[in-house]
């Protein structure tokens, strides 16, 4: 018979625990876990990449709803178990679910500690824990207001850091002398405050919180020295308390945690508690590793598998600020008995400290330059007697034994048991022992079997290393496909750093993000132009040297060098006197060849570059616009004649089309646009097989995406159906710019819409209202800037140069 | 090219540095056709035919990258200072001497005769 195992808590430390458990035991519980919070397992180490958007949540999920489903697990979102009774063996929700437990797992983990000052429940408060924090720090971020951040540690820097990128205004206060004092020696605590108001952020140390002051909710802080600094929102970083008031009620032994051996297990024998309410030989724990750890010695005491026992180790300290590089490990206070070697180098802002006693490294500071902490780390584990590399320790691993300062050597010199992922305790022989005993062959596959870098993903180029050195050339880093050779980064990871670094211009990208060439290719230049076109409208100076000829020129090169001209007919709708116009063109220019294309327009094909201004001129005198025919762009909107003639026409879908490309022409997208509008399910505009499609029917409109009929043939996925003109718009508006704003150069919406699931667009599109409404009216913003005739620009003198030479020389001599 | 023909190149004046744009080209017209003149983002400037190796596309209308150009008809990259096609392409376009003395720009018209003759 199975045994009843429940779980109070579902936070990182349980959820590996019954990894462990599962692999160990699969069929000997059936689990019930209770969840004060309203959500699965996710990754709170990462909480602070998604405070500053460099990440979203969904990103960070480490067990998604289908995990518990799969594995036949209880899992009670929302519910704060309030009651343990020891002698039913019961433990009751704070929604009246009771369950019975032969084994109690108790995984409560922490609070955050709240300073007692007057003032600190006010509204605009808050503390930094769990996924609730971050979206009301996002809301309050909104507002680009001024922010306060009580506590210069790591959770205090981090959150300052995201606030920061979300565009507040933040202060840090911290009451010692120097950030992070318990990691970092002073120097590198100096270092530290340098880098982070290197970014904006403004750091005063000594600072001793008074009270926090406001009339209904937060207007500021007031420190000792009576200085008040205006804020409306405080957060409160400065440390965390094991959460024991439950076990303390169920009258089991606690101390600051939850007294348990090194074996996990509480006074009570049922019961077992693990993660940061734990308390396991005087130690409590807030680094992932030995919560890890602790998992492990669960999972293996509920298995009844071996005997594992939990040892106390020091775990290295790692900021995830992105740009800040900073390594800490162990003991580095000045002592009698010590030495110290450091490394000091100014103007690369480097500062390198290792503490030594008796020959062995007790400490380790790495400030700048961190790539040598695991092998700090070994050695001191290892107490390795140093004496005989002493002069170039602090160079690091690349200078010892005449091993080279290529990276991938430094890693291959490694030893099996030499630590290479801190939160999840994995070393070098058992990912290497992965890769080749059960084929791995990506960095995603190595996290998937050994965790390794799974966590908060430092040691990511070490493990990519390894892959390397263990299967040669064999091995394919491009799971995420660079965008080209200048960059080893990929489309999205651009489009996200763009947002997240606010990154502006070409350079700053090609800067920002360590462009390995000095001014890009032929692939990614445009790529980048059209992501900053995109996402900064009014502030983005158009690169025309980044764009592909033709919408430099606003034409299409044909194989002779000549150009073709398609001029806009809205809706495929044309007159007498445009055609006519048309028609003096063509002859007045001796235009070699006219065509109707498939998007019910007209193309003459065969005019010389330099007669386009010309050519434009004598159209935009007929009432003629750009049909962007050239752009990746909104092309053409193709329609039916609808209800106006069609005896089948159900509305006016030619009304529509116009309105539609009337609304949208001028707008830059990753790739072509080509729309439809027909008016009854026949279907003659074709509008199953575009882009964007709208077919009509009695009740509506029935909106279409995704369709393909070029390279590929594809029918469209439904949307969805909509009642009147007016909601189509908007929906069709608001499904363009949500493809502007995620797609990749060059994918179209089809591939875009099979990358991230239909499913999810409609939710954002069709079933989310305020996200509509926001896509809608992003859209509608940047048009403000894109909706100029690119043709009468020229015409009036723009970009002269583009179509002349700039001299005619060597006639004369010729001639002679 | 050997220093005697270097003695008697003939030096002719098609312009300022302003008419190209950074990262851009611009063409002149011989009678041997079309040249392409080329600006590069450290205002380097370099002279070959506008006529790419592969398919004779008009490589004064590619992107500038570097100091390479790339064809806007197949993406062929052209370095601007050998004239020969990079990567695994194979191919050459003729180039022709280009200095800049301050401002003024200028191209070797003695190397043009020569090719014609």
């Amino acid at each position: 018979m199975t045994e009843k195992l429940v779980i109070i808590g579902n936070g990182m430390a349980p959820g590996r625990m019954l990894e462990h458990l599962l692999e160990e035991a699969p069929d000997r519980y059936s689990v019930t876990i209770f969840n004060a919070e309203p959500r699965v397992n996710y990754d709170r180490i990462m909480l602070s990449p998604v405070l500053s958007g460099e990440k979203a949540f969904e990103e960070i999920v480490i067990h998604g709803d289908g995990w518990y489903i799969k594995h036949g697990i209880t899992l009670y979102k929302g519910h704060r178990i309030v009651a343990i009774n020891r002698e039913a063996k019961t433990v009751t929700s704070d929604h009246g679910v009771t369950e019975s437990y032969d084994r109690l797992v108790i995984a409560t983990g922490s609070v955050p500690f709240i300073i007692p000052v007057p003032g600190k429940d006010l509204p605009g408060v808050l503390s930094y824990r769990d996924l609730d924090d971050v979206n009301a720090m996002l809301l309050a971020a909104q507002s680009r207001a001024k922010a306060v951040v009580i506590g210069g540690g790591l959770l205090g820097l981090e959150a300052a850091a995201g606030l920061k990128e979300r565009g507040m205004d933040v202060t840090v206060l911290h009451v010692m002398p120097t950030l992070m004092e318990r990691q970092l020696d002073p120097a590198a605590g100096y270092l530290l405050q340098k880098a982070v108001e290197a970014r904006g952020i403004k750091v005063m140390t000594k600072a001793n919180t008074k009270a926090i002051v406001g009339n209904g909710r937060v207007e500021g802080i007031e420190l000792m020295d009576g200085t008040i600094i205006p804020a409306t929102l405080v957060v409160m970083a400065v440390g965390i308390r094991p959460s024991t008031a439950l076990a303390k009620e169920a009258g089991l032994e606690v101390n600051r945690g939850i007294v348990v051996d090194d074996r996990m297990r509480t006074s009570d024998p049922a019961i077992m508690a693990l993660g940061e309410c734990a308390e396991v030989g005087g130690h409590v724990y807030g680094l992932v590793a030995p919560l890890y750890e602790m998992a492990r010695v669960a999972a293996a005491g509920l298995a009844d598998s071996e005997e594992r026992r939990f040892v106390h180790s020091d775990t290295p300290t790692k900021l995830k600020v992105t740009g800040i590089d900073l390594y800490s490990l162990g003991d580095f206070a000045d002592g009698e008995d010590r030495e110290e070697i450091i490394l000091r180098d100014a103007s690369a802002g480097i500062y390198k400290r290792v503490v030594l006693q008796d020959n062995r490294i007790i400490g380790t500071v790495l400030f700048g330059e961190t790539g040598d902490g695991a092998w700090f780390n070994d050695l001191k584990k290892k107490a390795t007697d140093i004496s005989e590399m002493r002069d170039t320790l602090i160079f690091g691993q690349a200078f010892q034994g005449g091993v080279s300062s290529d990276p991938l050597a430094a890693v291959a010199a490694l030893a099996d048991d030499a630590e290479i992922c801190g939160c999840n305790g994995v070393c070098k022989g058992k990912i290497t022992g992965a890769i080749t005993g059960k084929g791995l062959t990506s960095l995603d596959d190595v996290r998937a079997h050994t965790k390794a870098s799974a966590s908060c993903g430092s040691c990511t180029g070490l493990v990519e290393q390894l892959l390397r050195l263990t299967l040669g050339e064999a091995y394919n880093p491009a799971a995420v496909q660079p965008m080209c050779g200048c960059t080893s980064l990929g489309h999205d990871d651009v489009r996200r750093l763009i947002k997240a670094k606010g990154l502006k211009t070409i350079p700053a990208i090609m800067q920002e993000l360590e462009w390995k060439t000095s001014c890009g290719c032929a692939k990614c230049r445009p790529a980048l132009n059209y992501y900053l076109v995109c996402d900064w409208p009014n502030q983005y100076a158009d690169d025309y040297q980044s764009r592909f000829i033709n919408e430099r020129v606003h034409a299409n090169i044909q194989k002779d060098g000549t150009y073709s001209v398609v001029p806009r007919m809205w809706g495929g709708v044309t007159s007498a006197n445009e055609l006519r116009a048309i028609a003096d063109v063509v002859d007045k220019f001796e235009i070699p060849m006219v065509k109707v294309t498939g998007g019910q327009r007209i193309d003459m094909l065969g005019i010389r570059k330099e007669d386009l201004p010309a050519v434009w001129a004598d159209l935009g005198k007929a009432g003629f616009v750009s049909g962007h025919a050239y752009a990746k762009g909104l092309r053409t909107v193709k329609t039916c004649v609808g209800s106006d003639w069609c005896r089948f026409g159900t509305q006016d879908s030619t009304g529509l089309g116009i309105r539609i490309e009337k609304f949208m022409w001028g707008s830059w997208t990753p790739a072509k646009v080509k729309m439809a509008v027909s008016g009854c399910p026949r279907n003659c505009a074709e509008a199953t097989c575009k882009d964007v499609g709208v077919v009509c029917v009695d009740s509506g409109y029935e909106i279409h995406f995704a369709g393909a009929a070029g390279l590929d043939i594809k029918g469209t996925e439904v949307l969805g159906l909509v009642k009147t003109e007016d909601e189509a718009l908007e929906v069709i508006v608001a499904l363009v710019q949500m493809y502007r704003e995620q797609a990749r150069y060059l994918e179209r919406i089809y591939k875009w819409a099979k990358r991230i699931g239909t499913a999810e667009i409609k939710r954002q599109i069709l079933d989310d209202g305020e996200k509509r409404k926001t896509y809608y009216e992003r859209f509608v913003f940047s048009q403000k800037f894109a909706q100029v005739d690119p043709w009468s620009e020229r015409v009036s003198g723009k970009d002269k140069h583009e179509f002349r030479p700039m001299a005619s020389v060597g006639f004369a001599e010729a001639a002679e | 090219m050997s220093r005697r023909e270097k003695d008697r190149m003939n030096w002719i004046a098609i312009g300022s540095l302003s008419d190209i744009p950074s990262r851009g080209a611009r063409c002149v017209a011989t009678p041997q056709g079309k040249i392409a003149v080329f600006r590069t983002a450290d205002d380097q400037v370099f002279a070959i035919d506008d006529h790419c190796p592969h398919k004779g596309g008009p490589l004064s209308q590619g992107i500038v990258h570097g100091a390479a150009v790339t064809c806007p008809l197949h993406n062929w990259v052209i370095s601007l200072e050998t004239g020969k096609a990079l990567g695994a392409d194979e191919g050459a376009v003729r180039t022709i001497p280009a200095k800049l003395e301050g401002q003024r720009l200028f191209i070797a018209l003695e190397a043009l005769a020569s090719k014609a003759a």
